[in-house]
């Protein structure tokens, strides 16, 4: 039997990839260690070495190829004295699944209920083109439109030029704006940030990208000492223009201390704007008026959410105004309140529960500080219930915050207590089913709808 | 410039040797008695905050300058116009030597509306755009990798200017100062890192917390020059800050200056000073304080008398109490004053 050879992941969110080249024709002889083939993925290019000996007999991809699902065969080797008899037609055609899928049960929606339109942005004329766009295009679109529009605006970081950025959001910049506006930084995360933070107050409108949020935690001086608080403690005098953007949250499997949610954490903070958004519209829109306010703002982005598409308005200067909450899905029996990558499970939470007979209004915070509680109590007047959904741990976090806030707002408009959906209160763990245990799922959501509507 | 030079004439004066009138530089009556003029200003500026805080005027934390005035005003007379300071928060000394008002410091000590941050900020964290102060900062070493971050906006808007990053003894065991040695040479910023080595970090000396106490070698690594200038003559200071200064506005990247000086008083109000001895106090104020010396030399070189010294002395006292009288009088911050300056309109 020929030995299959399959699209790697060579990433832990990587599901797909371009076969970019191969690097061995039919009829090579190759051993262990060769250079196969080059492989693009979301996050770079690498190439793919053979573990195993023998001669190329089909090369089943072709070179160029976009989208190769993980697991799927892309090149059959023949062992030692196989002929080409041996290669049959490949069998994982049909892709394995992708080790980053979402070990959580696949929502089964009973009947398929029609997704409600959500009110259209007033920011955005009715008329206007949609364009299809990754979040991680729209990010990188939004940095690019700034810095053609104002020389003061650069963005400094960890593999952010040369290697175009570590998830690729800044891919492209280098070669537009140059090394000067498109800075490398050594991995120090402290010193950048501080230095982030002196350019702004001489002058300038830094992007600081963090590779994640997580190595943030060695900068969180200065984001809220140096940065936050400075405008303040100087009566009015000093500014910080500066926006610290990267990934926020649980990636895929990667362990502890990579998957941390800062969300309250930042949220916490007077002087800082914090922003969380789901989907490639808010992305653009809101990263442009951050890096365009005259504050601090930290910009949490997800990992998970960088390779997703969404429609995104084909304007030349698409703003999304700071501090407003969008009702993603309109509905009258629960309200759901999320932000960045639980907004998509609550989506899908509330088509399961339409096809229960239970109507969910589905917010999307979108900005975590300030934070629009006006949109919040005003659905919960309406539906009497709210389920509060985040990433993070439950304890002191966003959702605690939003369940005070309604408690002591729409207290007479509640009926039942208020619902929080929250990551286990543990370090997230790495094994596959201990780590879907404890972040916070669709089916999590649902139980927490039906808890607050009495169906359970 | 990626080799290292020290130039090393500090131990001789260690051992209490006064070699001043061997090596001081040129100078003249006119600057003589300005940097005398600047100096006392911040010595009794410092002895009234400390006369305040005792009175229960002054709260919170306060850390006096006095005993290091000649770094700061030495580099202060070695900065062009355009040139930003940026230092800790033992800062009153930078603000004034900076041409901040003593009202306005004063002010911000008793937590008053008249204070540069409108009573807000208090004694470590005070600003000025106007006179290219940028703080007042209280987190040991932060001021560092900001100073620098100045340096960088400086080099990307080209406009001449560097940016001197002030810190002490204790914040160069910082691991963010060495994160930005690294960046702020390897990008070339226009930026003079000034270690103020007062012997103290709190109550630690050099000797007990440092590995390598010779700080101006803490750049070796880097490829940063250092120089280690005796941080009690205000001359060589200002010949050493020259050096440095255009060092950096000459695209050659940073320069450290290790500054040995001495604080008399304590870390702050609420130091006891058990680490030290009134002896060795005492010796520095009497061999090598630092105003006492430029005293000398305005008289020795004529330039100066016992009267016209007397009168530099009634017109500094006078700012001085006219900046305490000031600080009392003004009033609180208004309620209101709580909610703004939080955030900036959009």
């Amino acid at each position: 039997m020929a030995i299959d050879i399959q699209m790697p992941a060579l990433s832990p969110t990587m599901e797909e990839g371009t076969l970019a080249k191969w690097m061995v024709k039919e009829g090579d002889t190759v051993s262990s260690g060769d250079v196969l083939a080059e492989i693009e993925t979301d996050k770079a290019t690498m190439e793919v070495e053979s573990i195993d000996e023998g001669v190329v007999g089909r090369i089943v991809v072709a070179e160029g190829t976009e989208n190769v699902k993980v697991g799927t065969v892309i090149l059959q080797l023949l062992e030692d004295g196989e002929d080409a008899s041996a290669l049959s037609s490949p069998a994982a055609a049909a892709p394995q699944a992708a080790p980053a899928a979402s070990p959580e049960p696949a929502p089964t929606p009973a009947a398929a209920p029609v997704r409600k339109a959500a009110p259209p942005e007033p920011s955005i004329p009715t008329n206007i083109k949609m364009v299809e766009l990754t979040v991680r295009d729209a990010l990188r679109d939004a940095m690019a439109e700034e810095m053609r529009r104002d020389p003061h605006v650069f963005v400094m970081g960890e593999e952010v030029a040369e290697y175009q950025g570590a998830y690729k959001v800044t891919r492209g910049l280098l070669d537009e704006f140059g090394a000067k506006r498109v800075v490398d930084t050594p991995i120090t995360e402290h010193g950048f940030a501080g230095i982030g933070v002196g350019a702004a107050m001489g002058g300038l409108k830094p992007i600081v990208e963090f590779m994640t949020f997580n190595f943030a935690m060695q900068a969180i001086d200065h984001i809220i000492n140096s940065a936050a608080k400075t405008l303040y403690m100087s009566g009015g005098q000093m500014r910080c223009p500066i926006v610290f953007r990267g990934p926020n949250g649980a990636a895929s499997r990667v362990g502890a201390q990579h998957s941390q949610d800062y969300s309250s954490w930042y949220a916490h903070v007077p002087g800082l704007k914090v922003i969380a958004p789901y989907d490639a519209a808010d992305a653009k829109g809101l990263l442009k008026a951050a890096i365009r306010d005259p504050n601090p703002v930290v910009f949490l982005e997800h990992e998970l959410l960088y390779g997703e598409t969404f429609e995104v308005p084909d304007m030349d200067d698409f703003l999304i105004p700071i501090g407003k909450a969008k009702v993603r899905r309109e509905g009258a029996d629960v309200t759901i309140v999320a932000h960045s990558r639980m907004v998509g499970r609550s989506l899908e939470a509330a088509d399961i529960l339409a096809g229960q007979g239970i109507d969910a209004e589905v917010i999307d915070l979108r900005t975590l500080r300030p934070l629009d509680t006006d949109t919040v109590i005003e659905s919960v007047k309406k539906t009497n219930r709210i389920v509060c959904a985040e990433e993070g741990w439950g304890q002191h976090g966003v959702g605690a915050e939003i369940s005070a806030v309604v408690t002591q707002e729409a207290f007479d408009y509640l009926d039942a207590p208020p619902a929080r959906v929250h990551q286990e209160d543990v370090p997230l763990p790495y094994a596959a089913n201990l780590e879907a245990l404890s972040l916070p799922g669709v089916q999590k959501v649902v139980e927490a709808a039906r808890k607050v509507c009495y169906k359970d | 410039m990626r080799y290292l030079t020290a130039i090393y004439f500090i131990s001789e004066l260690m051992r209490g040797i006064m070699a001043k009138k061997a090596k001081s530089p040129k100078t003249n009556k006119a600057e003589l008695t300005d940097y005398y003029r600047d100096m006392l200003l911040i010595r009794r500026f410092e002895e009234k905050a400390g006369q305040l805080y005792g009175m229960g005027q002054i709260a919170g934390f306060c850390h006096l300058y006095i005993g290091q005035e000649a770094v700061v005003v030495g580099m202060r007379h070695a900065m062009k116009e355009g040139d930003q300071m940026i230092t800790s928060y033992r800062d009153h000394g930078h603000m004034l030597a900076c041409g901040m008002t003593a009202r306005g410091v004063m002010a911000e000590l008793t937590g008053r509306i008249g204070g540069y941050s409108r009573g807000k900020g208090g004694s470590m964290h005070m600003f000025s755009v106007e006179k290219n102060f940028y703080g007042g900062h209280g987190i040991v070493g932060a001021q560092v990798p900001i100073g620098a971050g100045l340096g960088f906006a400086n080099k990307y808007l080209e406009n001449g200017a560097v940016s001197l990053a002030f810190f002490g003894d204790g914040a160069a065991n910082q691991g963010q100062v060495y994160e930005t040695f690294n960046m702020a040479e390897l990008w070339d910023l226009p930026v003079v890192f000034i270690i103020e080595n007062n012997q103290y970090a709190m109550g630690t000396s050099v000797e007990r917390s440092s590995a390598e106490t010779e700080l101006y070698k803490r750049g070796i690594s880097f490829g940063i020059e250092g120089v280690q200038v005796n941080g009690m003559d205000v001359l060589a200071v200002r010949e050493a800050g020259k050096k440095a200064i255009k060092h950096a506005r000459d695209g050659k990247g940073p320069m450290i200056l290790e500054m040995k000086t001495y604080r008399y008083r304590g870390h702050s109000m609420s130091d006891p000073a058990k680490y030290r001895t009134r002896d060795e106090v005492k010796e520095v104020r009497e061999e090598r304080d630092p105003i006492d010396q430029v005293k000398e030399r305005l008289i020795e070189e004529g330039w100066a008398d016992q009267d016209s010294l007397k009168a530099i002395d009634k017109e500094i006292k006078a700012i001085v109490s006219d900046s305490a009288d000031f600080a009392l009088e003004s009033p609180e911050p208004d309620p209101s004053e709580l909610y703004t300056d939080v955030l900036l309109e959009a």
